[in-house]
């Protein structure tokens, strides 16, 4: 397929925020029990909820370029019953509404005990919309990776490892840049956050490293026999139709050298895991913000490489109609 | 229920392309908008188009054949495009089969011609949204036609006429027996996609002779020759039946 950057960064930029949003609902958590203590709580949560609706209006907006038709992307509301595309059209602005809405408590420092005013947990009501944040963020992950995941056709895309790819890989970027802001911010969680970006990028690498693994060993259903229909060993295109390209021919083969096609499979196999890993350790044992952000910002523009490697990797058996001009 | 569909003979298939571009001229001159074209004439021409001719080389040298392959839209029973769409713009037609996409309420996005193993769908570079074979619904069901031209525009032109056209749930129709008749088969059957249009295979017609069917017992030039005598020490029938 040919990567676009439109979905790169759709799908980038959102797993950030939702991650994000994520390490700062554990965040709250951790603190409700009483396991960690956050200094000047409502600013540090009601600045990364906005930090976290800046990535998903990013994320959004790119969206919007990959589009022929932006003025009726409303009607990509209405297929919610069959299509995971429309799903995750009603889910992510539902999710932004839920972090606006979560930011707006802490800022505000609406925070009733629903429960009940005499339980020892406070901040319910925050810690209630972060809950319902953090199902909606999950709904999210999945409606993005089905989107991928449920095409039959394209093989690498085709499996439970796409999912669970979308979901480890955009929580590990929110939750390094979680530790960047918690470094500068609230030192308290630096640790909290820290450990878990660390845990969950390496659940990533081996998820990926799983994919990276499956789809070498991918057997094509489609054969040039069953596209056309002709049972003969030795099948060689003499025309495709066309000689100026077609969409056909620019939509689904990634145009790049093969050289180039394996480095950045490379580099993002480095960029993605190793690279921020160290950095995050170097980072929090030398209480250096600049190191964290480093590893933020290397895992992403890794996490960039990573979406164009998944991209181009997926094979389209409509490619078999076009072998040779 | 009706399924309308092609049935394409692979055996008669000249690849002369008069399909497409009759195609091409009928559709690009009809309500729903034009298919747009870049550098037409020029260098790297590039366009929509709903039908392709597409050639391959089966066997090896000596012993080849070129196939003449058109593609366009199968109008799948099952069509895998029509529930990933996310505005309902891509549907099937309940009353004959025929797949088609709204083009007033295509977005644009592409992702039908993903869940498209066939390549069929292309996406107007001018006009933003996604394109494909209607199967000349704007044609076939115009009764200001004759009753004969009511049939899309490529079986219309095909000069050996490999395109038939018609309803390949009646059992009776000239497809279903095409089909039943002359081994026509689906494309890629692995998906389960049950395309409605169908392939009619290579077909090779031979003949068994036999050398004495080569040589005229009873052949009037040989009249002068010798002619088989009766054999005077074996019965004769007179000799075995009782009149």
């Amino acid at each position: 397929m040919h990567p676009a950057f439109s979905v790169i960064f759709l799908t980038t930029l959102s797993g950030v925020g939702q991650g994000l949003f994520l390490a700062l609902f554990t965040g709250q958590s951790y603190a409700a029990l009483g396991l960690v203590r956050v200094n000047d709580s409502p600013t540090f949560y009601t600045v990364g909820s906005f930090i976290a609706l800046l990535f998903l209006g990013a994320g959004l907006a790119a969206s919007f370029f990959h589009l022929g038709r932006p003025e009726r992307g409303w009607r990509a509301a209405s297929q919610w019953r069959t299509s995971w595309l429309s799903r995750e059209v009603i889910v992510l602005p539902a999710f932004m509404a839920v972090v606006f809405v979560f930011g707006l408590l802490h800022y505000m420092g609406w925070d009733p005990n629903i429960i009940g005013a005499d339980n020892p947990l406070q901040g319910q009501l925050s810690l209630f919309v972060g809950m319902l944040g953090a199902l909606i963020c999950l709904a999210l992950f999945v409606c993005t990776g089905m989107i991928y995941a449920c095409i039959r056709f394209l093989q690498e895309w085709h499996s439970s490892l796409t999912v669970v790819n979308y979901l480890l890989l955009g929580t590990a970027s929110g939750f390094t840049l979680a530790t960047a802001y918690a470094a500068l911010y609230a030192p308290n969680l630096l640790t909290l956050f820290g450990v878990w970006a660390a845990i969950i990028t390496f659940a990533g690498l081996i998820s990926r490293s799983a994919s990276l693994i499956r789809n070498a060993r991918i057997k094509y259903k489609s054969t040039l026999q069953t596209a056309i229909g002709v049972r003969h060993a030795t099948i060689a295109q003499s025309s495709q139709g066309l000689m100026g390209g077609s969409f056909n021919t620019r939509e689904f083969f990634h145009g790049a050298s093969q050289l180039m096609f394996k480095s950045i499979k490379w580099i993002f196999l480095v960029l993605v895991f190793p690279v921020p890993l160290a950095l995050l350790w170097a980072g929090m044992n030398l209480h250096a913000p600049a190191l964290l952000l480093a590893a933020f910002v290397v895992q992403y523009l890794g996490l960039i490489a990573e979406r164009w490697f998944f991209f181009a990797q997926a094979n389209h058996p409509q490619n078999l109609y076009y072998q040779t001009i | 229920m009706t399924q309308l569909a092609l049935v394409i003979d692979l055996n008669v298939c000249v690849g002369c392309h008069a399909c497409v571009t009759s195609c091409k001229q009928w559709n690009t001159s009809g309500p729903a908008g034009y298919m747009s074209d870049d550098n037409p004439y020029d260098k790297d021409p590039t366009g929509t188009f709903f039908n392709r001719v597409q050639s391959f080389e089966v066997g090896e040298y000596p012993h080849t054949e070129t196939v003449h392959f058109p593609k366009s839209c199968l109008h799948c029973e099952d069509p895998p495009c029509v529930p990933v769409c996310p505005t309902g713009a891509s549907y099937k037609r309940p009353q004959d089969g025929i797949v088609l996409v709204d083009y007033d309420k295509c977005i644009g996005c592409k992702y039908c011609s993903w869940a498209c193993p066939y390549g069929v769908r292309e996406v107007d570079e001018h006009l933003k949204v996604m394109k494909k074979c209607t199967l000349c619904v704007d044609r076939i069901y115009d009764t200001a036609l004759p009753e004969a031209e009511r049939k899309p525009a490529c079986v219309m032109a095909c000069p050996t006429s490999a395109r038939l056209f018609g309803d390949v749930h009646d059992p009776d129709s000239e497809v279903s027996v095409a089909i039943r008749e002359n081994g026509g088969y689906q494309l890629m059957p692995e998906w389960g996609t049950k395309p409605a249009n169908h392939y009619l295979p290579r077909r090779k017609t031979r003949i068994q002779i036999h050398d004495d069917e080569l040589l005229r017992a009873d052949n009037p030039l040989k009249k002068e020759g010798r002619k088989p005598r009766v054999v005077i020490d074996e019965h004769t029938l007179d000799d075995v039946t009782s009149w």
